[in-house]
């Protein structure tokens, strides 16, 4: 139970089985350790923006639809201002086509009458003239009485 | 034991605690020591290398694994006691644990089979007097071996001190270190301060070897034990079977102590690099 050299021939191992731990093996174990560290690291960070993205994704979508569905429901009142605006515009032209066609009707009839007038006052005429030769009893000149039957014809 | 048996028990034991050595006095060698640490050393570089090599960041297979846990659990001791750039001590930390858990792994060994062998071999081989054939297969339970790991600790322990606080740093905690920098406490201090110094490397050595040592020991008067069997009576029937069933217990037991000592070993010398480093 001696202190000999073997003292420093055990120190000597000993650094060089360090050495050899600290060149072969540890940084390799490390490295290996390290990056899966970072592998998994980077995985859970990936699910993780996945979610966040999926969740803008889903909003993004209800925002689209929402306008889709404003949009639609300003589309269906523009469609139904413009329809009544239609229905609108038809009936006053066909009041207006209404009321030119009464119009022409009017005028037709005035027309009319106003033919009639004539034409009856011309009969009248010639009645009044035949009525007074048959009271003179005799023929009136016609043409040298013309003037006064015009003038009575006009008063009728 | 056929040349144990011609030994008297106190033959037997101091024949068992003879190194295989070269050379006399103090630039002597234990051959065994040498040979059984290197053997460890190797042993534990092939196991460490089956994981390094070819080692994947992806799903990690077989040895991989079991070094991973090693690094891994080394690198967080490290990690919680020592606070400066980590550097080397992993390494060290775990070159320590691993040397030591296989030197106390020997002690399991039946305590003369490989002295047997190696007995034979001498004698048959080399034409030795098997009587001279010296062979002890347990580094740590030789002093050599465990104060020359305790000293490159405290090699390392200096280095560290240095590397953390600085040449000047060093001087003056030595100096000024527990009572304060009144001159007339210096020589208190430094005489304190060389003490603390040594017991580190001390304790660690002698922890170490005393726990293996005892244990060998205890091995060995287990074995004499069974050599007292000479025949089939009922005394050497009790005297084999009590052997077997003492030298059951006693593994077992020692089992705990094997990386127990390890651990130790490993957790004291990254503790006392951490208060080498810092600043107190």
């Amino acid at each position: 139970m001696n202190i000999t050299a073997t003292l420093i021939a055990q120190g000597i191992t000993f650094a060089i089985f360090v050495w050899m731990t600290v060149r072969f093996i540890w940084p390799v174990i490390k490295r290996a350790m390290d990056e899966r560290q970072k592998t998994i690291a980077e995985g859970l960070a990936a699910a993780e923006k996945g979610m966040r993205d999926l969740e803008t994704a889903r909003d993004e979508a209800r925002k689209i639809l929402d306008e889709a569905k404003s949009q639609a429901a300003d589309l269906l009142g523009q469609a139904n201002r413009r329809s009544s605006e239609i229905v609108e515009e038809a009936k006053q032209q066909a009041r207006a086509e209404g009321e030119r066609l009464v119009a022409n009707a009017r005028a037709q009839i005035e027309q009319e009458i106003s033919r009639a007038r004539e034409s009856l006052r011309k009969e009248v005429a010639a009645l009044a003239v035949a009525g007074a030769g048959k009271l003179l009893a005799r023929e009136i000149d016609a043409k040298a009485h013309a003037d006064l039957l015009d003038k009575v014809a006009n008063e009728l | 034991m056929a040349s144990g048996a011609e030994l008297t028990p106190t033959q037997y034991v101091t024949h068992h605690l003879q190194h295989w050595t070269v050379g006399e006095g103090f630039w002597s060698l234990h051959l065994d020591t040498l040979l059984f640490s290197w053997i460890c050393g190797l042993g534990m570089f092939a196991l460490l290398y089956a994981g390094a090599r070819g080692a994947t960041a992806g799903v990690p297979k077989g040895f991989q694994n079991l070094v991973e846990v090693l690094v891994e659990w080394v690198d967080n001791s490290v990690k919680e006691s020592f606070h400066g750039p980590r550097g080397v001590v992993g390494p060290i930390a775990l070159t320590i644990f691993v040397w030591v858990l296989f030197w106390n792994v020997l002690d399991i060994f039946p305590v003369d089979y490989i002295p047997m062998l190696a007995q034979q071999v001498g004698h048959h081989v080399f034409g030795m007097d098997p009587h001279h054939v010296y062979f002890r297969i347990v580094p740590s339970a030789d002093l050599n071996a465990t104060f020359g790991l305790s000293v490159s600790v405290l090699i390392l322990i200096i280095a560290y001190s240095f590397k953390g606080k600085g040449a000047a740093g060093y001087a003056k905690e030595f100096l000024t270190h527990p009572f304060g920098a009144n001159p007339l406490i210096i020589p208190a201090n430094i005489v304190l301060n060389i003490v603390e110094l040594l017991a580190k490397p001390l304790s660690l050595a002698l922890r170490l070897f005393g726990n293996l040592y005892a244990a060998e020991l205890i091995f060995m008067l287990i074995a004499l034990l069974s050599m007292t069997a000479s025949g089939f009576d009922v005394g050497s029937g009790l005297s084999f079977f009590g052997a077997i069933a003492m030298g059951l217990a006693w593994t077992l037991f020692h089992v705990l102590v094997i990386p127990l000592q390890a651990f130790i070993f490993m957790t004291l010398t990254i503790v006392y690099l951490s208060l080498a480093y810092e600043h107190h």
